[in-house]
């Protein structure tokens, strides 16, 4: 088999034609799993006409702690940024959703886990800023572990710093669209990802504070089946609506247009 | 790199010193001050040793140590009428955080942190100082009151974590703690946070968000536990030492960083070998930062407070 053209559908077990998925926007033609997808194609399936111009993009992280758990942090770093293109796990960018002007940051999983380290915290906050200056509309794309332990406490200061910057977005009452996809846990969830005026999640996505085997470890019982996924959360009121992809991008314009007060 | 010792066997002599001067002061004998000076001097002597050599894995046990004076034992040497407050008026009082008014030099406040407990019992009942949802939501209620009323308010953080269950899965544990964030941000009253032992994760920060920071020497501030890290980077739970180690977790690492504005020092053998001691020390600096707090006008609090978060993380910008 073809590696480069055949892939293997991670809940229903098909063999499928990468092409097809990329087609269907990274989601199993068969059984709707959706796949993660890198930040690069996350702006482009949410931008018109796959346009947007990233900013912020040359803030790198730094291993101001000489932190060495199996590997250099500085390597993790190094070879996460080869892998990916990527020189941090979120993209800021600015484009038209909808024509209506918006910032998104979007998390890209592939680069350490999503992980929010300094870089992450300030990116994320800057988008913030720049939305509040520019009046427009803030949306954050959230795929992410939580804090970076690599960084220690200075990225646990990174949820006070975003969560505080999205307290100045709401003073300027700019909606902030909070989109969680698979997987969303720890700080991340802890911070930005739950503060959306409207909090949205792609289906079947793991989304929580504490991580399930943590969980389960505690309470020494089995986790109820469905537990800390995307529809559960919805169950529990946590989430305003589960979107399949396809849908999402027109269902955040409706928001937009909605909480901006501008009908079609 | 090596396991490192259990403190308790480290303070073992210093344990029995205390004893002694428990048992002196106890007694009619008569020189009883010049007793108990000699032997508070040997306990610096010992400490004077143990000190300089601690490793974090051996602060982390002295920040758990089960004789460290708790949330509710600063409320009761420092305050005055404390008035505690239940409930979140959505689903539960949780017991694992402790809230309320009191009189702090002569003008009430609002007080609130995360409590532990002493005997098997109390540990259960206080969920060994693990928060729910709720507990933050009721943390949240008590400041806003105090807000409205334009009282100061003091936060005593000392908890494991964040409670990691299915309930508080369920009841928006993320949420509680990602609201508090925002919210405290922009509170118009001066806020004093002092980690008093374990500023475990998100569970700490929720109630972590002050314009002065303050840690007790010997507690520790952590983005994850050091059992978390060791077992989620190295895979190998006798990997804690090198876990800590490599967070720096330690009250002058932070204060290095700038995540915390000042240290507490504690007595010679930790917070719980001279309670009174550690109360004072707590009281004096309390005091201080709450009197410099509240000469800001609102606005300049507010900014302060925002750019004082806003700076810190390390970056590098091309």
């Amino acid at each position: 088999m073809n590696d480069n053209l055949w892939t293997r559908c991670n809940s229903c077990q098909r063999i499928l034609y990468k092409a097809d998925i990329l087609e269907n926007l990274s989601v199993c033609p068969a059984c709707s799993f959706h796949f993660r997808i890198s930040a690069s194609e996350r702006l482009a399936m949410l931008f018109d006409d796959g346009q947007f111009e990233v900013f912020d993009h040359a803030i790198l992280p730094v291993d101001f702690l000489k932190f060495v758990d199996t590997q250099k942090y500085s390597q993790r770093l190094g070879d996460n940024q080869k892998k990916t293109s990527l020189p941090e796990a979120t993209v800021n960018a600015v484009g038209t959703m909808g024509g209506i002007k918006v910032v998104i940051s979007a998390m890209d999983f592939a680069f350490m886990g999503g992980s929010m380290g300094s870089v992450v915290g300030e990116k994320i906050t800057r988008a913030a800023e720049r939305a509040v200056r520019e009046k427009t509309p803030l949306i954050i794309v959230s795929c992410s572990g939580g804090a970076r332990m690599q960084e220690g406490a200075l990225s646990l200061m990174q949820l006070i710093k975003t969560s505080a910057a999205l307290a100045r977005l709401e003073e300027a009452k700019l909606p902030f669209i909070s989109v969680i996809t698979d997987p969303t846990t720890g700080g991340t969830t802890a911070s930005y990802a739950m503060l959306g005026d409207i909090n949205i999640a792609e289906p079947n996505a793991l989304i929580g504070f504490a991580g399930p085997r943590v969980i389960e470890q505690t309470i020494k019982e089995k986790l109820p089946k469905g537990f800390q996924r995307s529809e559960f959360l919805l169950k529990h009121g946590m989430l305003d609506d589960v979107m399949q992809r396809k849908n999402l991008r027109a269902y955040i314009i409706r928001a937009l247009r909605l909480f901006l007060n501008r009908p079609q | 790199m090596s396991k490192s010792l259990d403190f308790y066997q480290l303070e073992k002599k210093i344990v029995e010193l205390k004893e002694q001067i428990d048992q002196i002061q106890l007694s009619e004998e008569q020189g009883k001050k010049e007793k108990v000076a000699g032997l508070k001097l040997e306990i610096e002597k010992e400490w004077a040793k143990i000190a300089p050599k601690l490793t974090p894995t051996q602060i982390v046990q002295i920040a758990r140590h089960p004789k460290r004076p708790y949330c509710l034992d600063y409320v009761n040497a420092l305050m005055q009428d404390f008035m505690e407050m239940h409930g979140d008026r959505r689903f539960a009082d949780d017991t694992a955080v402790v809230s309320g008014l009191a009189f702090y030099k002569g003008q009430t406040v609002a007080v609130v942190g995360q409590q532990k407990g002493r005997t098997t019992r109390e540990r259960i009942e206080r969920n060994f100082g693990e928060p729910n949802p709720e507990g933050y939501r009721k943390a949240l209620r008590i400041m806003k009151t105090a807000e409205k009323f334009g009282f100061p308010i003091i936060t005593l953080i000392d908890t494991p974590g964040a409670y990691p269950g299915i309930g508080a899965e369920e009841r928006g544990q993320a949420e509680a703690i990602a609201n508090n964030l925002k919210v405290i941000s922009t509170m118009g009253v001066p806020i004093v946070c002092v980690i008093i032992g374990e500023g475990g994760s998100g569970g700490a920060l929720a109630i972590g968000v002050g314009d002065t920071i303050m840690m007790l020497e010997n507690s520790f501030y952590s983005v994850i536990s050091p059992e978390g890290c060791a077992a989620i980077l190295w895979k190998d739970q006798n990997a804690v030492e090198q876990a800590a180690q490599n967070m720096k977790i330690r009250a002058q690492d932070l204060l290095d960083l700038g995540v915390i504005d000042k240290i507490i020092p504690e007595p010679p053998g930790g917070a719980h070998i001279d309670c009174e001691q550690t109360f004072k020390n707590v009281d004096k600096h309390l005091n201080q930062a709450l009197k410099k707090l509240e000469q800001k006008p609102v606005q300049e609090l507010l900014e302060e407070r925002y750019q004082k978060f806003r700076k810190m993380g390390i970056v590098l910008e091309k």
